[in-house]
């Protein structure tokens, strides 16, 4: 399967001449099967772009929302296969307690926010809520798991016959503690991130960010790198970079993460546009 | 592997930041966490203990009433709180491990999760010492 980045940016898009190699748009990753199956993760302004990408010859696109967050469904409206009334899209994602995914969503799908209403999309669309899947989605398993981050939140879990992706674009795993539980099972997304062969996961922050903004819902760049650890992941691409970091600062962190924390596994900081072929270790 | 519901993680993670005596179970009714504020007052620490079944727990820490009279597990509020799905209160007797009967005040609730489903249960509660 291959992984390819349409966005990488946290919480605010960030166009400029200062986020030029890593990228702008907010979180959008695509993964496609051998078989073309097409699977998008969330749908950040990258969304837009990604439409370009596809065969003319695909008839089913399937959604997979971590959470409602702005950054992550600004680029919904912008989805032109949600136009297309050849196309059926999937949309899937966490319901809150007291409202469903349609009716959470019809909240930015409809005016003043946007000028399309959700009921008037052409394509033929499904939306399915729920916080913990477990489907098949053309060649791939998925499945879905509850993760520590303000509000309704998932990871996901993308096996293939050759390959296994998790992806958890908003997490806090150490949140309220100074290190992780030793008990694997007491630790936010291990379910989603076990012995994958790439994890796709949050690293926003460096240490001295992230001690000012507990229980905001992100990682620290060197937690990340702990985290994959812990889950024995055969590679990390630590994703949703913070709008205020500039490429440099980026790769700054990076270094300095893999100094103190040595992983034994490639880490590949997603970039927009990078494409990684994922395949069983 | 399976981990823990999110919302007992969380439910973890803030009794490990509370100087307020926190006691976790699962649906079962199981222990799986006591903080650090609860061991002076159950007797032991929780890494001595460790998760305990319900039908263990419930018993022998020798709960009793008013009147000197062992309670049934079915009357302990965080059984309750778990049995019915609504908080329950109670004052009532213990023995800790380390063999000092103390009186306690227990608050339990049943922690329901966003997908409606009853994940566990937390009781908080203090040692009275009037």
């Amino acid at each position: 399967m291959k992984v390819r980045f349409w966005g990488t940016r946290g919480s605010l898009a960030t166009p400029g001449i200062d986020t030029l190699r890593y990228g702008g748009n907010t979180s959008c990753a695509q993964i496609v099967g051998d078989e073309g199956t097409v699977i998008v993760l969330d749908a950040g302004t990258g969304i837009r772009d990604m439409t370009k990408s596809f065969s003319p010859k695909l008839r089913r696109v399937d959604v997979l929302l971590s959470h409602l967050h702005m950054d992550h469904i600004q680029g919904l409206g912008f989805f032109y296969a949600l136009y297309n009334p050849d196309m059926e899209v999937h949309i899937w994602g966490p319901a809150s307690p007291t409202l469903d995914l349609r009716s959470r969503l019809m909240r930015y799908l409809s005016p003043p926010l946007f000028p399309v209403h959700l009921r008037d999309l052409p394509c033929k669309l499904h939306i399915h809520d729920g916080v913990q899947f477990n489907v098949e989605i053309g060649e791939f398993k998925v499945s879905s798991w509850q993760v520590c981050h303000p509000g309704p939140t998932v990871g996901y879990r993308i096996e293939g016959a050759h390959g296994t992706v998790a992806y958890m674009p908003d997490h806090e795993p150490v949140l309220g503690g100074v290190r992780f539980l030793a008990d694997r099972d007491w630790i936010s997304g291990m379910s989603v991130a076990d012995k994958v062969d790439l994890l796709i996961h949050d690293s926003q922050y460096t240490e001295e960010e992230y001690a000012h903004r507990l229980g905001w819902g992100h990682s620290s760049m060197k937690q990340a790198m702990e985290f994959a650890r812990i889950a024995e992941v055969g590679a990390l691409a630590p994703f949703h970079h913070d709008p205020t970091h500039k490429d440099d600062d980026l790769e700054r962190m990076l270094q300095s993460a893999i100094d103190q924390v040595r992983p034994g596994f490639p880490v590949t900081p997603a970039m927009e546009g990078l494409t990684l072929d994922v395949k069983k270790r | 592997m399976a981990q823990k519901d999110i919302e007992l993680i969380l439910m973890r993670q803030l009794a490990s930041c509370l100087a307020t005596p926190v006691f976790l179970v699962d649906p079962k009714g199981n222990l799986v966490f006591y903080n650090e504020h609860a061991e002076p007052i159950l007797g032991r620490r929780y890494e001595e203990t460790g998760p305990m079944p319900v039908e263990v727990w419930s018993s022998m820490f020798h709960p009793m009433d008013e009147f000197d009279q062992e309670m049934l597990p079915s009357d302990l509020p965080l059984v309750m709180a778990l049995r019915y799905h609504r908080p329950a209160h109670k004052r009532f007797w213990i023995r800790g491990l380390d063999g000092i009967k103390r009186q306690i005040e227990v608050t339990a609730f049943p922690l329901i999760g966003q997908s409606m489903e009853l994940v566990g249960a937390v009781s908080m509660f203090a040692e009275v010492m009037e």
